[in-house]
């Protein structure tokens, strides 16, 4: 057991520091509005340090060469990711394409055509988003309807997605359809890429609790795609979709936002009767549970870093870190508004950490619904860890247009 | 960079467990439960003696066998996953980790090697009655070479031949070498929730005892306890481990409604969670390991941790495992109670959730004020 770097990771870490302190951007110049995610100033600065990332090879460093990475290790990523989540430079933009997305397609396809949209997408120049959730395909990601008609060296695509995160900013997207409704679910879908501005599609904008709209609904009406933008086989979809879910969990588990340094000093300036809420003995038992717990995402990571340095594939048992992410900011922001007594409740310019609590206090639920909700890591880790029989399957071995839905 | 036992590590606790699983089976652990006469099992003492698990960390120096402290935690872990009636926590965790961090050389020299081989019995004895410890109600007096007082509960205070207690002197507080066995000490075995790990009453009337060097016998039994909470940690660990194994097992074997229970996801998510919170206690406690064996700055908030971390999961597994095995679960013939009684025990002996969650927010503000003395410095 050693949670220290060994020699040659720490000076990969001394390095790496040195170099994002000399060129990280500056995030000064912008206002609180302009430093929101997905604020057009807020994406041109991430675009802009994608692309020096890129160019002093700090991008996809665990990505061979060839793929137009760096050729590095996977710990070397991680340590670069951590090194820039801890000088706040860290972006969302292009995890999606660069973490889930391209890989799944360059593991699949080596043709001109598919490989020349990664430069770009490693420059930050072109945004990825997913296209694989549906109104009626949610946790059954295997129950999609949108359909894919084959018409010569076409596919004609019609069908709605939704919950596509960046879908109204992306460039390219990554879709899966049905290509045979008289196979079982999991056999008649066909994964393609497909560029954003192709006639037919139209993305709009879901406001979700919080007031932000970074998730999308789009729609695709007779969008004519060529074969060549075909991801694996026809039919071979779920293979496509299975490796892209996998990264995504093992890349939002890994834990971001408040601390609990931020909700300490909350504590520590918010007063109670002669003292303050940190000297409460209550508070500060919850607090001590509250640690145990994101330690843990911290500790966990560890696990999945010393998987990657032996060359072997974190294993299913990472859906814990993502139920323990998810739910120990909600609880959190539910008890750092509270400690604030009645003036918890603001949430504008009068409000504590400039309303930062109440903000994720809004945007917690989502985190327990994205990527896979509590429900879906619990039976994965029921099923996949602890080897409990899967759920009774009605829709499994029949045809697809047989299975019975609702609205 | 390793969250894991190492390859030698692994293959100790392996033997561990292959040899527990020969010699601490369930009817080992039942027949100390239903026998009033006994508080563990002294035949399976002397063969953990034997192995040279009591001497894994203590220094060769000192008759031990210097293993390593990642090592005594895996062996924990095992001892923990078996439910063991042996004294193994109050003689090596506590008292052996007593005289390491506060003894002289010469009371080192004089205790440990027997402490090492499994032949001395140790026990640390600090508890005075109900409430979290304070100095103000400690009552128990060193003066003049003798200690007046009791210790009430003692963990082994029967099967220990030797104690470390805490006591008050003309100056402030201290910690005392007793001979059990000595004059002045009477003791009576007390009925507990675990009645596979002895609690006792120990009463002192000028017993005579020899301090420990030290002015300040309550920051030692801290630190000490910092270090056993860290080991007990693994305990836990194993046990809670082991309770969701049998949680699972039951859950494939049982079937209601035509399928088996563990197929309804009530059983799964309730598993799940309880792997959730194991996962936690794992976590915390590996750190806990790494920072024991490092002697590492860390020691005193990662051990809070690693314990405040294992009391929750043991309690939480042992709880659900019940409830998963329905009615059954509930009565004297199955095994369930074994892991719901030592998870009871295990989560009160040296100090219970509330006390260690102080001390852990306690640490974190102290970590706390010296990143920013650290970021002051640096600015």
């Amino acid at each position: 057991m050693n949670f220290e770097d060994t020699p040659e990771e720490a000076r990969y870490r001394a390095q790496v520091r040195t170099w994002i302190a000399d060129n990280a951007p500056d995030l000064e110049g912008l206002s609180t509005q302009e430093r929101r995610n997905w604020h057009p100033r807020h994406k041109e600065v991430a675009r802009r340090w994608q692309a020096r990332k890129a160019d002093a090879g700090y991008a996809c460093i665990s990505w061979p060469q060839d793929w137009g990475g760096a050729g590095g290790t996977a710990i070397q990523e991680a340590i670069f990711n951590q090194e820039e989540a801890r000088a706040g430079v860290q972006f969302t933009y292009f995890m999606t394409g660069l973490n889930m997305l391209l890989p799944a397609l360059l593991e699949h396809n080596r043709d001109a055509l598919s490989l020349a949209r990664v430069p770009p997408a490693v420059r930050g120049e072109e945004i990825w988003c997913q296209l694989f959730s549906e109104p009626a395909s949610g946790s059954d990601s295997a129950g999609i309807r949108c359909t894919a008609t084959r018409d010569g060296d076409d596919w004609v695509i019609n069908g709605q997605k939704v919950w596509n995160s960046g879908a109204h900013v992306a460039d390219y997207g990554m879709l899966v359809a049905r290509t045979d409704p008289d196979l079982p679910k999991h056999k008649g879908m066909t994964v393609f890429w497909l560029d954003m501005k192709t006639p037919g599609l139209e993305v709009r904008p879901i406001r979700v609790m919080s007031g932000e709209a970074e998730l999308n609904e789009v729609f695709l009406d007779e969008v004519r795609i060529p074969d060549a933008q075909r991801v694996g086989e026809v039919n071979g979809g779920w293979k496509v979709v299975i490796s892209t879910l996998m990264n995504e969990r093992a890349a939002l588990g890994s834990g971001t936002g408040l601390s609990w340094r931020d909700v300490m000093q909350l504590a520590g300036s918010t007063p109670d009767g002669d003292g303050t809420v940190l000297q409460d003995p209550a508070f500060r038992e919850w607090l001590a549970d509250y640690y145990v717990r994101v330690e843990a995402v911290r500790l966990l990571s560890f696990r999945t870093l010393t998987s990657l340095s032996r060359g072997e594939t974190p294993g299913p048992e990472s859906s814990a870190g993502k139920l323990l992410w998810s739910n120990n900011t909600q609880e959190m922001t539910g008890h750092a508004l509270d400690l604030q007594d009645h003036f918890g409740l603001l949430d504008g310019d009068e409000a504590l950490a400039g309303g930062a609590f109440q903000h994720r206090f809004l945007w917690a639920p989502g985190l327990r619904l994205g990527g896979g909700t509590d429900e879906i890591m619990k039976n994965i880790i029921a099923e996949r860890v602890l080897g409990l029989p899967g759920d009774i399957r009605v829709d499994k071995h029949v045809p697809f247009r047989e299975i019975p839905h609702g609205r | 960079m390793n969250f894991d036992y190492s390859d030698e590590q692994k293959a100790l606790k392996d033997q561990a467990r292959r040899f527990l699983s020969d010699v601490c089976a369930p009817q080992v652990v039942r027949a100390v439960l239903e026998d009033p006469g006994r508080d563990h099992d002294a035949a399976l003492w002397s063969r953990i003696g034997a192995q040279g698990w009591c001497g894994a960390a203590i220094p060769e120096a000192y008759g031990g066998f210097a293993f390593g402290y990642v090592e005594l935690c895996g062996l924990a872990e095992e001892l923990g996953r078996a439910v063991a009636p042996v004294p193994f926590a109050s003689s090596i965790y506590q008292f052996a980790e007593a005289l390491l961090q506060a003894g002289s050389e010469a009371q080192k020299l004089a205790l440990l090697p027997d402490v090492a081989s499994g032949a001395l019995i140790g026990t640390l004895a600090f508890s005075e009655g109900p409430g979290i410890m304070s100095a103000q109600r400690l009552a128990t007096q060193f003066s003049n070479g003798a200690l007046n007082g009791v210790k009430i509960p003692v963990t082994d205070g029967c099967a220990a031949q030797r104690a470390v207690v805490l006591a008050r002197n003309d100056t402030g507080t201290g910690l005392y070498l007793v001979d059990l066995e000595g004059p002045g000490v009477s003791r009576r075995s007390l009925s507990s929730i675990d009645p596979t790990r002895g609690a006792a009453e120990l009463r002192f009337d000028n017993a005579p005892a020899e301090p420990l060097p030290g002015d300040d016998g309550l920051a030692q039994l801290a630190r000490i306890h910092d270090r056993t909470a860290v080991l007990l940690a693994f305990e836990q660990l194993g046990g809670a481990d082991r309770a969701l194994e049998m949680a699972r097992d039951y859950a494939l074997e049982r079937y209601a409604f035509g399928r088996q229970i563990g197929s309804y996801q009530a059983i799964k998510h309730k598993l799940a969670d309880v792997f959730v919170k194991n996962e936690v206690a794992r976590a915390n406690a590996y750190y806990g390991a790494w920072a024991l064996a490092g002697d590492a700055p860390e020691l005193p908030l990662a051990a809070a941790a690693a314990r405040v971390a294992a009391s929750e999961a043991y309690w939480f597994a042992a709880k659900e495992n019940i409830q998963a095995h329905g009615g059954i679960g509930f009565t004297w013939e199955a095994d369930c109670h074994f892991y719901y009684r030592r998870a009871g025990h295990l989560g009160l002996a040296i100090g219970g959730r509330r006390e260690w969650q102080r001390r852990l927010t306690d640490r974190l503000e102290a970590s706390m004020a010296s990143e920013q003395a650290a970021g002051a410095r640096a600015a």
